[in-house]
């Protein structure tokens, strides 16, 4: 079973979502990035997405765009973040983590040879913006045969027979873009999202979380009620670029009023 | 000729040429994709649909363009004939106008009301912003800041037009930037909003629909060099950013194999400085902007900084179908340099009354240096994909002067 199907299971036998922060590796540097990512653990993160910076983020709001920025600037690249992992790793063996990037830096290194680095350096799962189902099926075979999820995007405007497509290549968990545009746009329609993934659901039993527009323990906890997890990606970008020399402490505070919003019992929802 | 055609049908279902092309997008742009795919599937065979488009390029776009004999250069460079394709008379003075006309009836029946685009040097958004105006459409134009610094009286002419020029500050804020830029917006605004890009790259099916409306540009050369010269050029030359105006004259004929195509790339400060533009001539495969296509690219895999004199040829990637022209030698691919481009510029000027774009200039700096190599019963056809004058600011400043 892989470390994010676990993280799953371990959570539905104790009744409790999975919290999914996301940081951009090298913002604003590497050094913090790891003190971030053990910050994100200490306050109940159970799956780390880590940004692999890139120069044209195509899916990205103007937050992580600058964030990615940022990085880039510090000259850190998809080796960067593989050695970004691998010393997390060295004193979490627990924590799920997965990359999420965009595919030219991927195919720059040689796909098998990322595979083979990130199943290395102790990734579970990627996330490949711009690589569509149909663009990917040797790709997700080879992730798979190195032991690695490959998780997908699904939108409001994905039909029925997409879904079909996506749950028949994915693992780990999908991501459901609750809302039309890029990351950290505008606010979330629970009514929406549940409409959408109750189809999703009804085509695949692969956990489902849900992301774009969760800004704070509020949403999180009301995106719970129907989703497997909650990710959060450029309200988190916002506190490091609100205060980089404190980023850790800042995105700590920030995400445990999350998780105590998440885990506070049913019946004390408004 | 059918029968010829019939033996290249590129792109497949899914948008690929050879190994370059396809759909690499966010899953919030596929259904979009598909349903223009779609549109584009019905409409391109109706006959209203292609009736309207001719009568447009007829009456609003004044085709056909004309054939001109370079006579004077050619008889100065002692070799080849020079022929030039006139697409710098057509209406907003370039050939980016063949697209945008079809694209935005496309959008009309469709029932999408706003129109957007990315552009450079802002040829592609003067076209976007005038059929806009013509069709009654909102139409908002993304543009680098850097961009709109360079190319003032482009940005004035779309705000004429009525259309909302907006700077973009992401990236290196020039045409690449630009299209990321016009990608979010559409992933944003995808029920009502029909995005109009501007050349041969982009997702499926951009490359081959845009590929198609500028197809024109070589189906009118077809009928033309025949009753002009007597036969078809044994060379076609067009400058290569994104590539659509050397697609256009390129792909009526692939079938014929004894014309030879040469696509011209910006060589910028010289291939060797590393400040240029040439992605086929100096670049390597990867994923950008929806497509698999040769890329300007540092080892991490991200996008480098291109330079060129002219802000249209300014781009870090080329259209996928260029790249397998490449690979499969159909077409081969040349560069010229700033300096060499700005020399054919004046030339062009004094020799032949023609003020060309800095764009074309490349494809007119290549065709020069082949002619001299050449005997004078060959003969070089040159897209003339645009004309000069937004480029007064540029070629006056390399002078010294100001305007």
């Amino acid at each position: 079973m892989s470390r994010i199907t676990a993280v799953f299971e371990r959570l539905r036998a104790a009744e409790r979502k999975a919290l999914i922060p996301y940081v951009t590796a090298g913002d604003p540097d590497l050094g913090t990035s790891l003190d971030i990512l053990r910050a994100m653990v200490a306050a109940g993160a159970d799956i780390l997405e880590i940004g692999v910076p890139f120069s044209d983020p195509m899916a990205d709001g103007p937050v992580i765009q600058r964030a990615g920025e940022r990085a880039l600037k510090n000259g850190v690249g998809l080796a960067d973040v593989l050695s970004l992992v691998e010393r997390f790793r060295q004193t979490d063996p627990d924590t799920a983590i997965v990359l999420m990037g965009y595919a030219n830096p991927i195919e720059a290194m040689g796909r098998d040879r990322f595979i083979a680095a990130a199943a290395r350096a102790g990734v579970d799962g990627l996330i490949v913006v711009d690589y569509p189902p149909e663009e990917s099926v040797d790709f997700a075979a080879a992730v798979r045969a190195a032991g690695l999820d490959l998780i997908f995007l699904l939108a409001p405007t994905s039909t029925r027979a997409r879904i079909e497509q996506v749950a028949g290549l994915a693992s780990g968990y999908i991501y459901y873009v609750s809302l039309a545009g890029v990351t950290g746009a505008g606010h979330l329609d629970l009514d929406d999202v549940l409409h959408h993934l109750e189809v999703i659901r009804e085509l695949t039993d692969i956990p489902v979380g849900v992301g774009f527009g969760i800004r704070d323990g509020a949403t999180a906890r009301s995106i719970c009620t129907i989703a497997d997890a909650a990710i959060i990606g450029s309200r988190i970008i916002q506190e490091v670029e609100a205060d980089p020399v404190h980023a850790a402490a800042r995105v700590g505070h920030f995400l445990s009023e999350v998780r105590a919003a998440m885990d506070q019992p049913a019946t004390n929802a408004a | 000729m059918n029968d010829r055609l019939a033996q290249y049908d590129l792109p497949d279902a899914r948008g690929h040429f050879g190994p370059y092309g396809g759909i690499f997008v966010a899953e919030t742009l596929v259904h979009a994709l598909d349903e223009l795919a779609q549109a584009y599937e019905r409409y391109r065979k109706d006959p209203a649909f292609i009736a309207e488009l001719n009568d447009e390029f007829a009456h609003f776009v004044g085709r056909p363009s004309p054939i001109y004999h370079a006579r004077r250069w050619s008889d100065v460079l002692g070799g080849a004939q020079i022929y030039f394709k006139r697409e710098d008379l057509n209406h907003t003075g370039a050939h980016k106008i063949n697209n945008t006309i079809g694209q935005a009836m496309l959008a009309r029946r469709m029932g999408k009301r706003r129109v957007i685009a990315e552009t450079g040097a802002g040829q592609h958004g003067v076209a976007t912003a005038t059929i806009a105006a013509r069709y009654g459409m909102e139409c908002v134009v993304y543009m680098g800041s850097e961009d709109i610094k360079r190319q003032a009286s482009n940005v004035y002419r779309m705000k004429l037009l009525g259309a909302t020029v907006s700077s973009v500050e992401s990236g290196s804020r020039t045409l690449k930037d630009a299209l990321n830029e016009a990608m979010r917006d559409w992933a944003t605004n995808v029920a009502d909003t029909f995005y109009i890009i501007g050349t041969v790259a982009g997702p499926h099916p951009y490359p081959m629909m845009v590929r198609d409306f500028q197809a024109i540009i070589g189906q009118e050369c077809i009928e033309q060099m025949p009753q002009m010269t007597g036969r078809q050029p044994d060379y076609v030359v067009a400058c290569v950013g994104g590539g659509s105006n050397a697609m256009g004259i390129f792909h009526p004929y692939i079938p014929f194999p004894e014309v030879h195509l040469v696509g011209v790339e910006a060589a910028g400060d010289g291939i060797e400085t590393g400040r240029h533009s040439a992605s086929l001539t100096a670049g390597t495969p990867g994923v950008l902007h929806g497509n698999r296509t040769y890329l300007l690219q540092n080892s991490d895999g991200q996008i480098i900084d291109t330079h060129s004199i002219s802000a249209g040829l300014d781009y870090p990637g080329v259209g996928p179908e260029h790249a397998w022209l490449k690979d499969s030698g159909r077409a081969s691919y040349e560069s010229a340099t700033d300096s060499e481009a700005l020399e054919a510029f004046h030339t062009c000027c004094r020799l032949e009354g023609i003020i060309p774009a800095l764009e074309s200039s490349h494809a007119l700096a290549y065709a020069a240096r082949l002619a001299r190599e050449l005997p004078r019963d060959k003969v070089i056809l040159v897209n003339l994909s645009g004309r000069g004058d937004k480029d007064m600011p540029t070629v006056a400043e390399r002078s010294g002067m100001v305007v």
